[in-house]
């Protein structure tokens, strides 16, 4: 990891990647939030069933997605502006901070903590098994785009 | 539920003391420009900017019916308590009021702010506790219903949440006034998490455990309510961190903090 941070190469590899995870961290729960609370509204505001240290828990998860987002950005625009954006770099830390995100809500979230199912009234297991799967699906476009960032370096 | 008042005169007080306020700001700039000194229009902007979210919050009709709707409240709150303040002090007004005063006046001004009690307010911890923490201590118990009945505490609870908001915005940014303390913009940067996280908690707990309690609204408005609080808050303070890292980049990249390891800068 750290023979990329050298300060003689044009890019900071390091930096891009994960300004792009905190944006893609970011983004991926923003549309967890208008997808599938707000338009669809499967996921539940409150479930009574959470225990309370899950409500705590989501407190500091959601403050750290509102950040995240936020300051992923203006990173990613700091390098920018410094001319040490890898672009490829940060393609491949965005898919897979939103895979990452992805499956962390689908694994600890729903099923840990018990926040919140993704939907009520039916079988969850479908809907978790999908889940997870689109988790996995975004992890391996961040894996291949790691790849592709190496190579082409 | 609550009948509809009629304003009286003594409620048009907080939206007179904002015209006040505002119109002061606007003959000190005034007087900056014409003396040459120059003052920045952006700051007169914003600081009007924030005048008018407080004048439309102060409107005494509008006060009357969030007096008896929680969601009216909650917007209300939203407008006065963090909005506003971040207008105001994108307005720089204490950097104004400095370099109008003559030298007693602005000697007496600094020797306050260097003072002990506005450092210590101004620490974005302890602004963190006034902002937040009285918002725990205003829905979580009976302080809230208490005000519904007293109007001095209904007031007494909208200059808090105009002061404690004016503080955590001050203490966060550090400027364009200059703060008492230097703290790194991570540390600000974790206080702002702390705020959001807290706040946040806060909601789902107004909506699951049905705070505040004794107002005689249903359990749903509550919830509406709750619900209102944790969305327009999470817009309140993502504004902020926006604000916050604006002004982080619109410094020279060679003076820019750094944000993930300083060391390796």
């Amino acid at each position: 990891m750290t023979h990329e941070a050298n300060s003689n190469t044009p890019f900071d590899a390091r930096r891009s990647r994960w300004a792009a995870v905190l944006v893609g961290i970011g983004v991926m729960a923003a549309l967890d939030e208008i997808v599938f609370h707000q338009l669809l509204q499967w996921h539940h505001f409150f479930d009574f069933s959470t225990p309370a240290f899950g409500i705590l828990s989501d407190g500091l998860l959601h403050a750290f997605e509102l950040l995240a987002v936020v300051v992923g950005v203006f990173l990613l625009l700091d390098l920018s502006q410094r001319k040490r954006l890898s672009v490829a770099w940060a393609k491949a830390g965005f898919f897979l901070g939103m895979g990452g995100f992805q499956l962390f809500d689908g694994v600890i979230n729903h099923k840990l903590l018990r926040l919140h199912q993704i939907r009520y009234g039916v079988d969850p297991l479908m809907y978790d098994l999908v889940w997870n799967a689109f988790a996995l699906l975004f992890l391996l476009i961040g894996a291949w785009l790691w790849r592709r960032a190496r190579i082409a370096r | 539920m609550h009948a509809s008042h009629h304003a009286a005169p003594l409620d048009w007080l907080p939206f007179l003391l904002v015209v006040l306020v505002t119109s002061q700001y606007l003959a000190a700039a005034w007087l900056q420009r014409a003396s040459g000194s120059g003052w920045s229009l952006w700051r007169c902007g914003f600081f009007l900017l924030g005048s008018a979210l407080l004048a439309i919050a102060f409107w005494p009709s509008l006060m009357a019916w969030a007096h008896g709707d929680l969601v009216g409240h909650m917007t209300l709150h939203l407008l006065i308590g963090m909005f506003a303040p971040l207008g105001w002090v994108l307005g720089a007004p204490v950097t104004l009021l400095l370099r109008t005063l003559p030298q007693a006046g602005g000697r007496w001004v600094v020797a306050r702010l260097h003072g002990r009690f506005v450092r210590t307010v101004a620490h974005p911890v302890a602004a963190l506790l006034l902002n937040v923490g009285g918002m725990y201590v205003l829905y979580l118990t009976p302080l809230y219903a208490a005000s519904l009945e007293s109007p001095a505490l209904h007031y007494a609870v909208h200059l808090h949440f105009l002061l404690a908001g004016y503080l955590f915005c001050w203490a966060i940014l550090a400027e364009p006034d200059a703060s008492p303390h230097r703290l790194t913009l991570r540390f600000r940067l974790g206080v702002l998490f702390a705020a959001i996280a807290t706040h946040g908690l806060l909601g789902k707990l107004m909506y699951g455990w049905g705070f505040p309690r004794g107002t005689g609204h249903a359990l749903e408005h509550v919830q509406i309510a709750a619900q209102w609080m944790y969305y327009g808050g999470d817009l309140a303070e993502g504004l902020l961190a926006v604000v916050l890292l604006t002004l982080w980049l619109r410094r020279p990249a060679a003076r820019r903090e750094g944000l993930l390891s300083p060391a390796a800068r």
